[in-house]
């Protein structure tokens, strides 16, 4: 069982490797990213949302849904950690509550 | 848990310290239409604020100023911000988070409004993280109570 598994992920790793062979170069102006939507958001920031700061538009305007999500995960995330750490009021008394 | 410090030096460089970490940490959240910050940054330097006072003035002192039970509602209130912001514009007449139709409520142009719904949604964004760092901060620093079970 332990051979299959490295067995299948060398294969996945070899194949996810193979992949990266085609992705376009690290900041290449050409690529689909560079051509489709990063210059349309660079040229319309100021006009849509009257914001300079493209990071700031993109991130809590054009990309309002993602943030939202972060912001739930971050809340998410402190949830889980009181429920799992806070401490019980009431140590050693188990026959109240 | 972390007790009050002995060290006059801490205690007071820590009181002088804090009046201008919140300030910064405003002005990050403010200022992020303008320069690199927003929500998440200002947030953290505003938990952190909240950190240097535990550590200094001991937990128990700043429980008193935000306690467990308010971080918890200021946290899920900055989410509630940003989703209520998002199902406001909803309701105006747009999509969700479409912070252009908050025009009708705001004596500004759509562009202007989409700016200070960007503004709103940061702030709640730094609300909720804040309140979290706090949270998970508080939590952990308070955990070892249990193991005394004196209380």
């Amino acid at each position: 069982m332990k051979i299959f598994s490295l067995i299948s992920a060398v294969v996945v790793g070899v194949a996810l490797i193979y992949g990266t062979m085609d992705m376009p170069e690290w900041g290449d102006p050409n690529s689909p990213a560079s051509t489709h939507v990063s210059p349309y958001y660079l040229e319309h920031s100021i006009e849509h949302a009257a914001t300079p700061n493209v990071v700031t538009t993109v991130l809590a305007d054009y990309r309002g849904y993602d943030t939202l999500g972060e912001t739930t995960v971050i809340f998410t995330a402190g949830i889980a950690v009181v429920l799992l750490l806070r401490k019980r009021r009431k140590t050693g008394g188990e026959d109240d509550e | 848990m972390i007790r009050e410090s002995q060290d006059v030096i801490v205690k007071t460089l820590a009181r002088l310290l804090v009046p201008f970490i919140v300030i910064y940490a405003l002005y990050v959240v403010m200022h992020g239409h303008h320069s690199p910050g927003g929500g998440f940054q200002g947030g953290v330097i505003l938990a952190a604020s909240f950190v240097l006072l535990a550590i200094s003035q001991g937990l128990d002192k700043i429980r008193q100023r935000l306690s467990e039970k308010t971080a918890g509602i200021l946290s899920s209130l900055g989410v509630l911000i940003y989703a209520g912001i998002g199902l406001l514009c909803l309701l105006l007449g747009g999509k969700y988070l479409d912070y252009g139709k908050l025009s009708k409520l705001l004596p500004v142009e759509p562009a202007q409004a989409r700016s200070l719904g960007i503004l709103g949604v940061e702030i709640g964004v730094a609300l909720a993280v804040m309140a979290v760092m706090c949270l998970i901060v508080f939590t952990i620093f308070s955990f070892d109570e249990d193991s005394g079970g004196d209380e």
